[in-house]
């Protein structure tokens, strides 16, 4: 590589003063008889080194390993939970720590903030120089080029009867010609007894750094400013229900700061049905889905038109600037409660968790009215029911061939009645007996599609409804597809910022900055004429691995360019 | 049928990892001869130093000797051939497994151990066209030889249909992309072990290794080792935009920092760090070659380590 420590004209001002590249000046202001101004320079000064974007990076790359360690509330709420669970002793501390939430905690936070404090304050003074150095004309051929790494000397005889300097400077105007033909930027230095071109290329290379940095704040900033605006909704939609876009509709919503809850942009959604296809058992992959659909309608209020639309995994619909996504699915077995004189006091397709890939899914029923007691039915859907080694009962296959659920009924207080909300989906039991299952010594329901049951103590029945009986569906049980609906308005500019940062990174990286000169000098007297030096010399200004080889090409289509304009005027002379 | 390719294809597999591991003994046994021709090669190197420093700074023809290109020896041309036969049977059996699965052969751990590999050595071996790396044969070998034995043994799973999830355009770019990275990465790191270990011998350490001193100097090898790694950075850079758009497409945000994105975000950094510490004066060299290392490590800690016991939803291994 070509580094010259001493030539004060080819470090580069607006670099940090501990940049490679840069001339180390010794006199770094520094000590306690500064100001506080002094102090606040020599502060800036630290923070916008190279070392402290350095230790900063690195110390980004650690700060982030903790939250793949750890559950993160955003990604894996769950996991906290189980988390508090597990390790009660140490669990508060991990969260006072803020390591359930990495990457919104302080720690982190601060770190990358200060990396682009450090990012803007090192750029903003090389965009200012840049923009300088893209009006000026290449810099004063250096006096001495034999202290450049990439030197190279050719000795031409000027005859005598030829004009020395114009000689010269003809030999130098061919130079300059073929550098400006490979898109340098040119400028003669001729006189005290020197004819010189000086000629830099690259520009684009720190013009791809600097968009690559300021694209990286750009990038920052979208995220910041969109998370205001950003909302993201999860529902559950059984087949053939209808979904409204409002926010008590959803059954969880996490609106950023600036989100008018109120003004969701109105439609109604209905799932009409939910296909899936399953890889046959005994083929490899059996039970694993092959594809997902979830058939929606979309009616907007004042519109008779509707609009029927495919939700995929990895094909969301866009709807006016949201976008709707398939997350899940499972199925919602149809339950009807009765009481000993027959009413119905619960009918429900209750969406029914699925917690493996076969299907075994969890559900709740709470039947709060209408029965002696509150009543709580815990249930295990199984789509296909096998049993396993253990003896215990799990689906095998998660398509409907053997669909079969079973319930442990719980009497007592859903703890619903003082208006804490609850989730559908768990049971508080501590205010509950359990009457069935278990060490009750009375046997769990256990239904077919189409069968009924008796609850305990002749409170009544309980049905699990085919419904592939009275209405058009082909199956006995309906499906029901998770859809998450959202808005991110900053994506577009995120993914805008990206490219522009790959664009940048690209050409900063690979496009070489050079500055190359070629010099001429009379010298000595010679026989028939005057000896005549010429010097190549050529500066990388960053990385430039190819920069030897190309000081010698330029070196060798300058002889030949002499060798074809000048015959006879100068002849080229290999033993001085 | 399927099956039928599927299990060729595990038979070249299995073949590809034997040819390998004769190129890495070879490429080693070349190392060790390298120890012996060493005392030869500073003889020449000394003469060389001799001439160009009688040229001084004027005259025109005396240029530094140029090196005089040491014939390959018999061991490195046959491990050179073995890797490039080894390289055909693997190519083999990666697109053999392709055509049983009727899709892209990288969708679970075994398939992108098989592919990525694969990658890795079509880039070292094309990489001689450029510049002579064959001193990393053993690196390299060694790497893919451990690498493909532990997909077969580990992380074998049967040709099964793609979930849904996979079945994107993405899956082919996103994968490609990150396969490449990993690959320049792979070289880049490599080049850096073999830096440090030539800068200790320079610095009197390991006074048997004299292998160390017919492969080029440290600075160079730092050179070379960055050029690789810049382009494996781009690649890298593509893989989590790639990875972002895709995740908009699937999951319903473009980050989320699941344990692989906050991996791959980690190496992304580590890189760029690398990029920085060949910029920043104290940290060209030794400290800078250690980044490489580690940002390597990181990777290959991705790859295993994340993918296996890391709870997220790139649960793709299959396993």
């Amino acid at each position: 590589m070509s580094r010259s420590r001493s030539e004060p004209t080819l470090s580069d001002p607006a670099r940090p003063s501990d940049h490679f590249d840069q001339v180390e000046d010794g006199a770094s202001p520094a000590g306690p008889s500064l100001g506080p101004l002094g102090w606040a320079r020599w502060i800036w000064r630290q923070l916008t080194s190279m070392r402290t974007a350095l230790v900063l990076l690195l110390l980004l790359a650690l700060g982030a390993v903790p939250g793949s360690l750890f559950p993160q509330r955003s990604a894996d709420p769950n996991g906290v939970v189980q988390y508090f669970r597990n390790r009660p002793d140490i669990a508060p501390v991990m969260d006072a720590l803020q390591l359930f939430d990495v990457y919104s905690s302080v720690w982190f936070s601060a770190i990358y903030l200060l990396l682009f404090v450090s990012l803007i304050g090192c750029i903003i003074p090389r965009i200012r120089h840049h923009l300088k150095a893209m009006r000026t004309r290449p810099p004063r051929t250096p006096a001495r080029l034999e202290r450049l790494d990439h030197h190279l000397v050719e000795q031409f005889v000027v005859p005598a009867d030829a004009d020395r300097s114009e000689e010269l400077s003809r030999i130098i105007g061919v130079a300059e010609q073929q550098l400006r033909g490979s898109l340098y930027r040119v400028q003669r230095y001729d006189g005290r007894g020197a004819w010189s071109v000086s000629a830099e290329r690259g520009y684009l290379r720190e013009t791809g750094n600097l968009v690559f940095h300021a694209a990286l704040v750009g990038v920052l900033v979208s995220v910041l400013a969109a998370s205001g605006f950003t909302y993201t909704g999860q529902r559950v939609v059984v087949e053939g229900t209808t979904f409204v876009n409002t926010l008590s509709d959803y059954s969880s919503f996490n609106p950023g700061r600036f989100v008018d809850t109120a003004a969701l942009q109105p439609y109604s959604l209905t799932l009409d049905s939910f296909d899936v296809t399953y890889e046959m058992p005994g083929s490899p992959g059996a039970g694993q889905a092959g594809n997902f659909a979830a058939h929606v309608t979309i009616r907007e209020p004042g519109q008779t038109t509707e609009r029927s639309e495919t939700v995929r995994v990895n094909g969301p619909v866009s709807f006016g600037g949201e976008r709707i996504y398939l997350l899940g699915n499972g199925y919602a077995p149809t339950i009807t409660v009765r009481d000993a004189e027959g009413a119905v006091v619960y009918q429900e397709s209750q969406p029914f968790l699925p917690q493996d890939s076969m299907m075994t899914s969890l559900g709740i029923i709470k039947v709060p009215d209408g029965l002696p007691e509150q009543v709580g039915l815990v249930g295990f859907f199984y789509p296909t029911r096998g049993v396993l080694d253990t003896g215990a009962s799990a689906s095998v296959y998660p398509a409907l061939v053997n669909p079969i659920v079973t319930f442990n009924v719980f009497a007592g207080s859903l703890g619903i009645d003082d208006g804490t909300p609850r989730s559908v989906y768990t049971l508080d039991t501590s205010g509950m007996t359990q009457l069935t299952g278990a060490d009750t010594g009375v046997a769990g329901i256990e239904l077919r599609p189409g069968e009924s049951a008796e609850l305990p103590n002749g409170w009544g029945t309980v049905t699990f409804e085919d419904i592939s009986d009275n209405d058009a569906a082909s199956e006995p049980v309906r499906r029901f597809a998770s859809l998450q609906i959202q808005r991110d308005s900053g994506a577009p500019w995120v993914l805008l910022f990206a490219a522009l940062a790959t664009a940048g990174l690209i050409t900063g990286l690979l496009v070489p900055r050079r500055r190359i000169w070629v010099k001429a000098i009379a010298t000595d007297p010679y026989p028939g004429g005057l000896l005549a030096r010429i010097e190549y010399a050529g500066l990388a200004r960053g990385e430039d691995p190819q920069l030897a080889s190309v000081v010698q090409r330029i070196r060798d289509d300058h002889l030949a360019a002499l060798a074809t304009e000048l015959p006879n005027d100068a002849a080229k002379e290999n033993t001085p | 049928m399927t099956d039928q390719l599927a299990n060729y294809s595990l038979i070249a597999v299995y073949s590809a990892i034997a040819v390998y591991a004769l190129a890495f003994i070879l490429f080693t046994l070349d190392l060790s001869r390298r120890s012996v021709e060493a005392t030869r090669a500073a003889d020449r190197r000394e003469q060389a130093a001799v001439a160009e420093a009688s040229g001084g700074g004027t005259a025109v023809l005396v240029r530094p000797a140029e090196p005089e290109p040491r014939p390959a020896p018999r061991y490195l041309r046959v491990a050179i051939a073995l890797t490039w036969l080894a390289w055909i049977i693997h190519l083999a059996a990666a697109i053999a497994r392709g055509v049983a699965a009727g899709r892209v052969p990288w969708a679970n751990m075994f398939e992108f151990s098989l592919s990525a590999t694969a990658v890795i050595i079509g880039v070292f071996l094309l990489a001689q066209f450029w510049q002579d790396l064959r001193y990393l044969g053993a690196f390299i070998t060694g790497l893919v030889t451990v690498w493909l034995g532990v997909g077969v043994v580990g992380f074998y799973v049967v040709v099964a249909p793609l979930q849904p999830a996979l079945q994107s355009v993405w899956l082919v770019i996103h994968i490609i992309v990150a396969v490449l990275g990993t690959a320049f990465y792979a070289l880049g790191a490599g080049l850096s072990v073999l830096q440090l270990l030539r800068t200790r011998r320079a610095n009197g350490g390991l006074p048997r290794a004299r292998f160390l001193d017919t492969i080029p100097g440290p600075g160079q090898l730092e050179d070379l080792a960055y050029r690789l790694i810049v382009v494996g950075f781009v690649f890298w850079t593509f893989t989590l935009i790639a990875g972002a758009i895709w995740a908009n497409a699937a999951w319903g945000r473009y980050w989320g920092w699941d344990t692989k994105e906050v991996w791959t975000f980690v190496v992304w950094v580590l890189f760029a760090g690398y990029i920085h510490a060949r910029a920043t004066r104290g940290w060209r060299g030794t400290r800078s070659a250690w980044l490489a290392i580690i940002g390597f490590s990181a990777v290959l800690f991705n790859f295993t380590i994340v993918n296996v016991f890391f709870k997220g939803l790139h649960a793709y291994s299959g396993l």
